[in-house]
C-alpha cells in the first residue's frame, strides 16, 4: 500500500502562470521577496515591479526576509514566493512566523516535490512532508492548499485581506522562464526605492 | 588599589564562591553601568528597533531587559540565519535592528553574509557572545571559535572584540554609525572579560 499523497488532491499547475495570476492582484503596492532560483526567475518574467526583491542566494531565507519587510511596515503587505526545497532547509521559519502571527504576511510555497534547478533530485515533500499540515502545526492556520487556478485567486484574496497565510501550489517541473539581473545591490536599492525607503 | 570596573571578570572571584553566574550577579537590570544596560541604551540612542535572538545564557539579562523595554521589537529565532533574514527585511523595510548570538551560532551564517548581507551591503548588526576561550571545557565550542575571525575577515566584515566596559559605548555607538553610514555589516564579540561569560565547574 502506498502512502497517501502529501498534496491531497491538488491539481498540478504552472508556476509562471500562476505568478502572473498572483502580481496581476497586488494592486496596494504589496511588497514580494522572491525565493532563490525559480521562484525569483517566474517572478521577475512575470512582471518587473519596483516592489520585488530577488533572492540570489541565501536559500531559505524568502520567509525570514518577508517576515523583516512585514514588521518594518505594518501597513503594507508581504507575499514571500519560496520553493518546496528552500523551506524544507529553515522550516524553522514558520514557527517563528506562527509565533509573530503578522496580518501582513502571504507565504507562497511552490512544490513541485523536486530541487528542479540542480537536475531533479527527489524533496521530503514530493513523497512524505505535507508542508500545509506542517504550516499548521506551526500556528498559521490560514495554510492550504489551491486545489486549482481559481482556488489560488480565492486564496489569494483571502490572505491579502489578513493574515499571516500560507498557500501551498503543486506545481509542474518546469523551469523558470526568465532570469534575473544579478547585481545585488541595484536590487536591494530597487526594492528600497520601491518602498519608500530612504538609506 | 585601582578601582574596578564593572568588567565581568574583574567581579567573578565574589559571586563564584556564591555560586551564582556572574553575569547575573555583578549586573543586576537596574544597573546602568551594566555592559547589557549600556548595548541597551547605545542601541536605543542609535534608533536600533528590532532585535532578533538565538539565545545563550550570557545574553540573558540583555534578553530579559529588551523585552521588558516597549521601545524594542524583541523576539527568539529558531536559527541564527533566519535572524540574519528577518533583519536584513527590516531594514529595507526601513527599521533598523540588531541580532544576538552565541559563538556557536555565528558557525552556522556564513553563507547568509556572503550571499545576502555583504553582497547586498546591508548594515547587519551583530552581537556574539564569546565562548570557546578562557577556560572552555567543550572542545566544540574551542574549535568553532576558531572558525569565526577567519570567515569575518575573509568577507572583510568589520569585528571588534569587546572587552573593557570603558571602551563598550564607545566601540557599539561610533560602529554602528559607521555600519549605516558605509551600507557594510558589523560584528561585536563581546569578550568574557566584558560579561563575564560562562562558568565551569572546575
Amino acid at each position: 500500500m502506498s502512502a497517501p499523497s502529501p498534496h491531497h488532491n491538488a491539481k498540478v499547475m504552472n508556476r509562471f502562470e500562476l505568478t502572473k495570476r498572483l502580481v496581476g492582484k497586488l494592486t496596494h503596492g504589496e511588497a514580494v521577496i522572491g525565493g532563490i532560483g525559480n521562484a525569483n526567475f517566474d517572478l521577475w518574467a512575470a512582471e518587473q515591479r519596483p516592489q520585488n526583491f530577488y533572492m540570489l542566494g541565501s536559500m531559505g531565507l524568502a520567509i525570514p526576509i518577508a517576515l523583516g519587510v512585514a514588521i518594518a511596515q505594518p501597513k503594507r503587505h508581504v507575499v514571500a514566493l519560496e520553493g518546496d526545497g528552500s523551506l524544507l532547509m529553515q522550516l524553522g521559519c514558520l514557527g517563528t512566523v506562527g509565533m509573530r502571527a503578522p496580518h501582513n504576511l502571504t507565504i507562497v510555497v511552490w512544490d513541485n516535490g523536486i530541487y528542479q534547478i540542480t537536475g531533479g533530485q527527489p524533496t521530503a515533500s514530493g513523497s512524505t512532508v505535507d508542508l500545509v499540515a506542517v504550516a499548521r502545526g506551526s500556528g498559521i492556520a490560514n495554510s492550504a492548499w489551491a486545489a486549482d487556478e481559481e482556488d489560488f485567486d480565492r486564496l489569494v484574496a483571502k490572505a491579502l485581506g489578513g493574515g499571516p497565510s500560507l498557500i501551498a501550489v503543486r506545481i509542474d517541473d518546469k523551469p523558470g522562464v526568465g532570469t534575473t539581473d544579478r547585481d545585488p545591490v541595484r536590487i536591494r536599492a530597487a526594492f528600497m526605492a520601491g518602498l519608500g525607503v530612504k538609506r | 588599589m585601582q578601582t574596578p570596573i564593572y568588567g565581568g571578570a574583574r567581579l567573578e572571584i565574589g559571586a563564584r564562591a556564591r555560586n551564582i553566574p556572574p553575569q547575573f550577579e555583578a549586573f543586576p537590570l537596574s544597573d546602568p553601568k551594566s555592559w547589557h544596560a549600556i548595548i541597551q541604551a547605545t542601541l536605543k540612542a542609535n534608533a536600533v528597533k528590532l532585535v532578533t535572538y538565538v539565545p545563550d545564557r550570557v545574553f540573558t539579562p540583555l534578553i530579559k531587559s529588551l523585552h521588558a523595554d516597549g521601545d524594542f521589537i524583541t523576539f527568539p529565532c529558531t536559527r541564527e540565519e533566519e535572524a540574519v533574514g528577518i533583519n536584513t527585511g527590516a531594514w529595507m523595510g526601513g527599521m533598523r535592528s540588531a541580532v544576538l548570538m552565541q559563538t556557536s551560532g555565528f558557525g552556522t551564517v556564513p553563507n547568509a553574509l556572503a550571499s545576502l548581507v555583504v553582497p547586498s551591503q546591508i548594515p547587519l548588526i551583530m552581537f556574539v557572545s564569546e565562548r570557546g576561550v578562557f577556560g572552555e571545557f567543550n572542545l566544540g565550542q574551542a574549535m568553532v571559535c576558531r572558525t569565526m575571525r577567519p570567515v569575518l575577515d575573509s568577507l572583510a566584515v568589520v569585528n571588534h572584540a569587546v572587552t573593557r566596559l570603558d571602551e563598550l559605548e564607545f566601540i557599539v555607538d561610533r560602529s554602528i554609525k559607521q555600519a549605516v553610514a558605509t551600507q557594510a555589516p558589523v560584528c561585536f564579540i563581546l569578550s568574557p572579560l566584558l560579561t563575564g561569560g560562562k562558568v565551569f565547574a572546575a
